[in-house]
């Protein structure tokens, strides 16, 4: 079977990959990385979010042997080694920004790759960003104000719903 | 889904080598050929990756062209500006982690009739190069899901003609936010181009009885009450026929008052 290296969270981490295993795949079954959780299988929900050389992509539709060399961030290297959750974890926490939390992996990561982007989007910023990344339980509102309190903006602007 | 080989080449050369044996395909951003593979709808012998392929990626400006390499991604098209209209709409397709992966190249190679990029690539004029040869857009989409690529042809770049004002307007299905209709309406020098996508039973075409309304009059009242014939258009469970032919009127309106 072929053989796969990437860098995972900072550090190196290799296994076996069929052509067809996808990086969600690898990282739960090889690496035991279960946070990366895989909701529809279809690319429509978004709970798989990673990053993969910085970029916000969905694990379930890519195969891991494309990772090949690349930098790949996941839920677990979020925060720091103590447990200290980083803003926008400690974020959703202060704002309830989840119920269930399935999704919440996927909403963390898509949040952490809009920020890089755009340090202080607006709410109407943060839902189109959203747009794949469901969410059954919360009705976004409290993940937005979330995101919104972890660029650091007010939230006592945002109305309640 | 049914296993595969799996090949990365690095250069086109060889990724056209690679697709040389029986039942190759090649893989592009992988946006729709996964879920395809995952409701075993396709079964490769062999997947050829085309993202090592560095001289394939990134968008360079030769005169008044834009060349967009077809492993190019749709945010990195979004996000480079110099046709808006074209920006525009990559930054529209799907979400934005399909907008990291998808890429132009798989986009205009697997012609899905609701697609947004075909539009784009017929509306502008654009030419589609390949390892071997450079086709016309007109001559290039040639029905649902169907193009002028040999077996084992490989889309390595599209080339844009900047236009005077163009614009892109699209009617999202809001589950899977593919065209309903989508519309690209492009003024050029040698005339007007209008490219319907999401609403014909024959994938993307042009609408030409708008095209010659617009020669005269490039404005959303020569389109008033027009509409292509609802026969060859897309019945299902998310428009009749009739719907989709009367949201081409509305869409390419939509699009003529965004141009520029």
């Amino acid at each position: 079977m072929p053989q796969v290296s990437m860098t995972v969270n900072g550090k190196p981490a290799s296994g076996e990959a069929e052509g067809r295993t996808l990086l969600s795949q690898f990282l739960r079954e090889t690496l035991g990385l279960t946070g990366t959780h895989v909701g529809c299988d279809t690319s429509q929900c978004g709970a798989c979010v990673v990053h993969v050389d910085g970029k916000a992509v969905k694990a379930c539709t890519m195969f891991a042997l494309e990772a090949e060399g690349a930098d790949v961030a996941t839920i677990e290297g979020q925060a720091a080694p103590d447990g200290t959750l980083n803003p926008i974890q400690q974020a959703f926490q202060d704002h309830h920004g989840l119920q269930c939390g399935f999704c919440t992996p996927g909403m963390v990561m898509s949040a952490a790759a809009l920020l890089k982007e755009n340090p202080k989007p607006s709410e109407a910023e943060i839902r189109d960003y959203l747009e794949g990344n469901l969410c059954r339980c919360t009705g976004y509102h409290n993940i937005v104000k979330a995101i919104m309190a972890a660029s650091g903006q007010d939230v006592g602007a945002l109305a309640a719903e | 889904m049914y296993n595969f080989e799996f090949e990365r080449p690095t250069s086109v050369a060889d990724a056209v080598k690679a697709l040389g044996q029986e039942e190759a395909q090649p893989l592009a951003g992988g946006q729709t050929l996964i879920p395809t593979l995952k409701q075993r709808l396709a079964m490769p012998s062999k997947l050829v990756s085309l993202s090592g392929i560095s001289e394939m990626k990134g968008i360079t400006q030769e005169g008044r062209t834009l060349v967009v390499g077809a492993a190019t991604v749709h945010a990195d098209v979004a996000a480079d500006g110099t046709i808006a209209a074209l920006s525009d709409l990559a930054g529209n397709i799907g979400d934005p982690a399909v907008r990291n992966r998808g890429t132009i190249g798989g986009s205009v190679a697997n012609n899905d009739p609701s697609a947004c990029y075909p539009a784009a690539a017929l509306g502008l004029g654009a030419t589609i190069v390949t390892d071997r040869r450079e086709i016309a857009a007109d001559d290039f989409f040639t029905g649902m899901f169907e193009t002028a690529l040999d077996e084992g042809e490989i889309v390595t770049a599209v080339k844009f003609p900047q236009p005077e004002a163009a614009a892109y307007a699209k009617f999202e299905q809001p589950a899977s936010r593919f065209a309903l209709v989508g519309v690209f309406v492009a003024r050029t020098g040698e005339g007007v181009r209008v490219a319907v996508t999401g609403a014909s039973e024959g994938g993307v075409f042009r609408w030409r009885e708008a095209e010659t309304a617009l020669a005269s009059d490039f404005s959303a009242g020569a389109l008033d009450g027009m509409a292509p014939e609802a026969d060859d258009m897309i019945s299902d469970l998310h428009g009749s026929a009739a719907y989709r032919a009367h949201l081409v009127g509305v869409m390419a309106r939509r699009a003529v008052a965004a141009a520029r």
